[in-house]
């Protein structure tokens, strides 16, 4: 009995490299419509991504829902029709009760707004349109991402 | 030595927790009223330290409850006891710095391991002792139970995980957000699946001593539960990112493989505690009890997961504090729980005729959590509703709406600390005794 332990044992571990190793090179092929060049982010994005977790701007805020709850979730804040960059700006300059003021320089600034708009490009959040195809099974809508930053 | 070396790390597991709860509270507090500490310890300092805390509390008992029950008690060689050393140092070494960094707002990392990145080089050298130590003087042979397997796979698949959180360090996995992302998240849920085969390992064993009968360890049942758990490890992680804009085949594997280990963990405990005589009770009444409590908590839990494993559900519990009252009901209900029980079994052996080890606290600390449980659901459901209703709802519209429950959490967030430091208090003094013993005194004891 304990043989055939060690041979599930061996399966699974290799049935998880080979999973893994999809998992790690999903550039492109799976990620479907959401993988294009405009899906790298740019070096200036990346930047803004230092700044975002030197921060810890994911103690209060989300991406996609994952993070803390004390401030909104930022997925789409660059695209929606109320706010964007000067929104942010406004928000990092001042402050507000719950959220402190950060003295980033404009450089600094742009970079983290850099960094949202291109996260803004990879999808959409919270799930306003999706389709239920499948009993409990729920399709996303895909963005199409245009080469470049914008 | 080996008691020494586990009393170490239960002494160093406790006070994380008491400064965890210590700093849960002040963050709850901070929710409620922002102001409160604002210009000194901010909300993105004091949430991290709370979070690895608790990591810690749980990961550091885990560990010393292995050394104590999992390493051989006789002729351990001196290079097995010095690593040992190594490892409650790098891990030391490690918090410290920790805890400063999160003080002095010096970051960098991401949520859960929010510290600079380097200092998770320590810790992995901390756990590639510990593998060493555990793999070369484990004290079951040849059959080995299951609680032995379990124990050998969180080491390992912890090593592997904590190394694949830290995968965005390379620029060629970060350039990608979506992938950079689920790479995270995937490390992030499978590393809560690692620690899970430490603590669910300690309560089959816990099992196996009660009743004096190892037959548990080795069943087919039991062995079933260990190889869908680690299925769960593998490929379940990703009920966390159902809304990420991955290939559907990730979210597909997810939905199929997602919580089953629980229906199996839940049967096993409640066989057990049928099972159970008043005889075989006796001296292991707080185990049982901590058992017990851990089975309930396992049985809300798992509709709730359950339930949010649904992506149809799933996106509308998204982002709300319902994930947030299933993280707390399996940290704090199941792993603390068996945990409380692997404490008060390891002091049972220490000082079998310790009278003052009586539970006291134990329905403080559950029904507290019940009302901080349902706190938590109750402001995620207002969210869901407000939502609904409202899709373009102001923030702090919402954080308003949210208010009462942040006050019930805050309250039922001290009922937990208070009945947490009374079940613990007679347990450091044994613990404290232990660890400063000299090694034939501990032998001995």
């Amino acid at each position: 009995m304990y043989r055939w332990y060690r041979r599930i044992l061996a399966g699974l571990v290799l049935l998880f490299c080979g999973y893994n190793f999809a998992i790690y090179n999903q550039e492109g092929v799976s990620l479907g419509a959401a993988a294009s060049d405009g899906a790298f982010l740019s070096a200036k994005a990346m930047r803004g991504a230092d700044l975002w977790q030197d921060s810890n701007c994911v103690a209060c805020h989300q991406l996609y829902g994952l993070g803390g709850y004390m401030g909104p979730d930022l997925t789409n804040v660059m695209s929606h029709p109320k706010k964007g960059p000067v929104y942010v700006k406004a928000f990092l300059n001042s402050g507000i009760r719950l959220m402190p003021k950060y003295h980033f320089t404009d450089e600094e600034q742009d970079a983290l707004c850099q960094f949202l708009v291109e996260v803004d490009q990879t999808g959409y959040y919270p799930l306003r349109t999706h389709t239920r195809s499948f009993p409990g099974w729920v399709d996303l809508q895909y963005k199409t991402i245009s080469s470049g930053s914008p | 030595m080996n008691r020494r070396i586990a009393s170490g790390f239960i002494l160093f597991g406790l006070l994380a927790l008491c400064l965890g709860l210590l700093a849960g509270l002040l963050a709850t507090v901070q929710i409620m009223w922002p102001p409160f500490l604002k210009p000194f310890l901010g909300f993105h300092q004091i949430r991290p330290l709370h979070v690895s805390c608790m990591v810690g509390w749980i990961v550091l008992v885990a560990t010393g409850s292995v050394y104590a029950f999992g390493i051989r008690k006789q002729g351990l060689p001196r290079w097995a006891q010095r690593t040992a050393w190594v490892h409650l140092a790098l891990f030391s070494v490690a918090a410290i710095l920790i805890v400063f960094s999160y003080l002095g707002a010096f970051m960098g990392g991401r949520e859960y391991l929010t510290f600079p990145p380097v200092l998770i080089i320590p810790i992995l050298l901390g756990w590639g002792c510990f593998g060493f130590v555990f793999f070369k003087n484990r004290r079951e042979k040849s059959p080995v139970p299951v609680y032995v397997w379990m124990w050998g796979t969180g080491i390992v698949f912890m090593v592997y995980h904590l190394i694949e959180a830290y995968l965005w360090v390379v620029p060629q996995i970060r350039i990608l957000f979506i992938r950079d992302i689920t790479v995270q998240w995937k490390a992030y849920g499978s590393f809560v699946g690692s620690w899970n085969m430490l603590v669910y390992g300690l309560a089959i064993y816990m099992m196996t001593r009660v009743k004096g009968d190892s037959k548990i360890a080795h069943s087919r049942e039991a062995f079933f539960f260990y190889f869908l758990g680690l299925c769960n490890l593998m490929f379940g992680w990703a009920h966390h990112t159902y809304v990420i804009p991955t290939a559907p085949w990730i979210r597909v594997v997810a939905y199929v493989v997602s919580m089953t280990e629980w229906i199996v963990l839940f049967h096993l405990i409640s066989g057990f505690i049928k099972t159970v005589s008043n005889e075989e009770v006796g001296a292991f009444r707080p185990v049982i009890r901590f058992l017990k409590a851990a089975d309930i908590w396992i049985a809300m839990n798992l509709l709730m997961a359950l339930g949010m494993s649904i992506p149809a559900l799933h996106i509308f519990t998204h982002g709300t504090y319902i994930t947030v009252a299933h993280a707390m009901g399996s940290t704090i209900g199941i792993n603390t729980s068996i945990l409380m029980g692997a404490l008060f079994l390891l002091a049972i052996d220490l000082k079998p005729s310790e009278k003052k080890l009586h539970l006291k606290g134990f329905w403080l600390f559950n029904l507290s959590l019940a009302g901080f449980w349902l706190a938590l659901i109750s402001a995620g459901l207002i969210k869901v509703i407000s939502v609904a209703k409202e899709p373009e709802i102001l923030f702090s519209q919402l954080h308003q709406a949210m208010t009462p429950s942040y006050h019930s959490m805050a309250l039922f967030g001290v009922g937990i600390m208070l009945a947490i430091f009374r079940i613990i208090w007679p347990l450091f003094s044994i613990f404290f005794h232990t660890f400063r013993a000299t090694e034939v005194n501990s032998e001995e004891a």
